[in-house]
């Protein structure tokens, strides 16, 4: 385990170039102030770790500490390739900061095509793992083929007590015709920093889900931009965060539809105890050619402490007339009645608390189409509520 | 069975009185019907009873097999065997039916120091139950009460109450929104579970409820108070001649 991290001056500078609230974007979340100290990279994987456990039944590609060991890698499905060492995009500048400290260290970038709809099957599993606290990145590009279907889960768990810094940028092309369901999870420490960034290029009739679990990490940002770039293209992403203790988990996305006859559908719950911190910023651009697009965006939040605070800031910017976007954005408790009605029934306050939360966020999980993949995050959104609620 | 002692009640918000020195006895056994007109107070006592904190008893007691069940909470007094129910019983989207069930009656069980149920027993039980009240499975997959019609809300609390098998069943108005078949059947429903250790209460505006379920006694209550005590002869003069005569007599 790495114990002994010095901060090297680039890091020094870094940490110095973190946007802060003046950056529009990071106004609800000012990670200069929010990193305090920004670690060297981590220069030894360590492999295994009690945390990294198989949720569903799936062929894993094994990263520890930022680092893939294909040695230690399951069959690959059918229609999946690797490519080793493929090229990051370049940092503009130091302008985007993300980029610039994915770059650091010897992280991995690698590459993944899939073809045909083996995953669909048993999906592929990218396997992040955390054990030694430092700086770790990882660089995927993913591409799934004209007509592929294809099911990828992304996952992201640490071991605990563990102060890591992780930083993932994913580049995810969807290509003609193809499906995919891409679902994040993220169960990190309470200690973890993670900045997140998922780039989507979609294009004609392709069909792409995202769901994202947040359920862990101390600071999470992640930022999704997907640019819906081919005619009669659809994007559903669903989210569910579940936000504690000290956390601070932001999602942003920036939806650009340019192109005539696309939809797309944002759907967030988010639970809320502790002294939690949620932000949820939601843009969507239409562009002026993009007629009949159909885009809709919704956040509801279930705010189970008075010291929790959620933020969503949904922004439209449409420049095409005939199109229909709306979005909506939510904030309850849990409801009095609700509660006395299974109390009545014999059902204790604290499982009748959790039955209710759990519905809250099950009506977004249940629609998923993989029934084992539903009870796994069932599963962990219980062991969160049961730590948490 | 159950006493309620000179019970005073008012709404916790507002601390305006509802239930005004109401006393009531029910033996184990006996099945007591409470009429009265609208806003007289009967759903309240029901809720009073199953522990509901929107009202804060200010004085009298009630008292459970000899217990005060006052500083209980709702769980607790379900457990100990009080069931409610509801007038209108609510809908909670997300909670599958079969697993509110099955929490509920694992948690009963749980409070009682039995075992609890695995799921192929779970599943016979509910299934034999919702059999005799012609209530579809189709039905219970769907979320609790979403959706569900105003007599199908009704069945299933009665199907509830069959599986819970409480010792104090308060019915408040299961009759409102059943059509006449329904009637009959949750009716032979709740006549299944009479018994000489349980004790009922029925809530209802009309006779045609306790044609199926013939009450032991029969109690008016007005204003927040029981005004009048008979048996079952008292329904049908309340049937004939409505309330004013009583209450007036009463005042
Ligand atoms: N939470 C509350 N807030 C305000 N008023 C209330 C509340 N609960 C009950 N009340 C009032 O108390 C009175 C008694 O209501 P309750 O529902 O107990 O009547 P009821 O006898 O069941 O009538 P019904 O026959 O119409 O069902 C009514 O005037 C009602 O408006
Ligand atoms: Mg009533």
């Amino acid at each position: 385990m790495m114990t002994n991290i010095e901060t090297t001056p680039a890091e020094q500078m870094l940490g110095r170039l973190l946007p802060t609230r003046r950056t529009e974007s990071f106004h609800y979340t000012d990670l200069r102030s929010l990193i305090r100290e920004f670690p060297a990279p981590v220069i030894t994987p360590e492999t295994g770790g009690d945390n990294y456990k198989r949720i569903v039944d799936a062929s894993r590609l094994p990263i520890f500490d930022g680092k893939f060991f294909d040695a230690l890698k399951d069959e690959l499905p059918a229609g999946v390739t690797l490519v080793q060492d493929v090229e990051r995009p370049a940092a503009n500048g130091l302008d985007d900061t993300l980029l610039a400290i994915n770059g650091l260290g010897e992280s991995d970038a690698f590459g993944v095509v899939i073809e045909g709809d083996a995953t669909s099957e048993k999906p592929l599993g990218l396997a992040h793992m955390a054990n030694s606290a430092g700086l770790t990145n990882v660089y995927h590009n993913v591409t799934v083929k004209p007509g592929a279907n294809a099911c990828v889960i992304d996952r992201y768990v640490s071991s605990d007590g563990i102060a890591h810094v992780s930083s993932a940028v994913v580049d995810l092309s969807i290509e003609k015709g193809a499906t995919a369901n891409w679902i994040i999870i993220q169960e990190e420490n309470t200690d973890a920093t993670r900045l997140a960034r998922l780039n989507i290029s979609l294009a004609e009739n392709a069909d792409l889900n995202v769901f994202i679990l947040n359920a862990g990490g101390k600071l999470v940002r992640q930022e999704i931009n997907v640019v819906v770039s081919g005619e009669n293209a659809n994007l559903d992403i669903k989210g569910v965060n579940l936000i504690g203790g000290n956390s601070h988990v932001d999602v942003t996305t920036v939806l650009a539809h340019s192109v005539p006859n696309t939809t797309s559908n944002q759907l967030f719950r988010n639970i809320m105890t502790g002294q939690g911190k949620g932000v949820f910023q939601g843009q969507i651009k239409v562009h002026q050619i993009a007629q009949k697009t159909d885009a809709k965006m919704a956040c509801n939040t279930l705010l189970l402490s008075d010291d929790a605070a959620f933020y969503a800031k949904p922004e439209l910017e449409i420049f095409a007339d005939d199109v229909i976007c709306g979005h909506g954005a939510t904030v309850t408790e849990l409801e009095d009645d609700h509660l006395f009605y299974l109390m009545a029934r014999g059902i204790k306050e604290r499982t009748a608390r959790a039955l209710l939360v759990e519905a809250f966020v099950d009506e977004v999980v249940e629609e998923l189409e993989s029934e084992p993949l539903i009870e796994a995050l069932e599963e962990i959104i219980a062991r969160w509520l049961e730590k948490n609620g | 069975m159950l006493e309620i002692k000179d019970l005073h009640a008012t709404i916790a918000d507002t601390d305006t009185e509802i239930i005004k020195g109401l006393n009531l006895t029910v033996q184990a056994g006996e099945v007591a019907a409470i009429m009265g007109p609208n806003g007289s107070g009967k759903s309240t006592l029901s809720y009073i009873l199953a522990g509901r904190d929107d009202y804060e008893v200010t004085s009298g007691d009630i008292l459970f097999n000899g217990e005060s069940i006052l500083e209980m909470d709702p769980s607790e007094r379900a457990s100990a065997g009080v069931f409610l129910a509801f007038q209108y019983p609510m809908e909670i989207p997300g909670v599958a039916t079969m697993q509110f069930l099955k929490v509920a009656m694992n948690e009963q069980r749980k409070a009682r120091g039995q075992e609890e149920l695995k799921t192929p027993e779970f599943i016979r039980l509910v299934k034999a139950a919702a059999g005799d009240l012609d209530i579809s499975m189709e039905m219970l997959k769907r979320p609790l009460n979403v959706g569900f019609s105003g007599g199908e809300k009704k069945r299933a609390e009665i199907l509830q109450m069959k599986l819970l098998e409480p010792k104090l069943c308060v019915l408040d108005e299961t009759d409102s929104g059943l059509d006449i078949d329904a009637l009959k059947i949750v009716s032979e429903g709740v006549n299944a579970l009479r018994s000489p250790d349980r004790a009922t209460v029925v809530i209802t505006h009309y006779q045609r409820l306790l044609d199926y379920i013939v009450p032991d006694s029969v109690h008016v209550l007005s204003k927040g108070k029981i005004v009048k005590t008979g048996d079952k002869e008292l329904a049908k003069e309340l049937e004939a001649n409505g309330y004013a005569n009583i209450i007036a007599a009463a005042a």
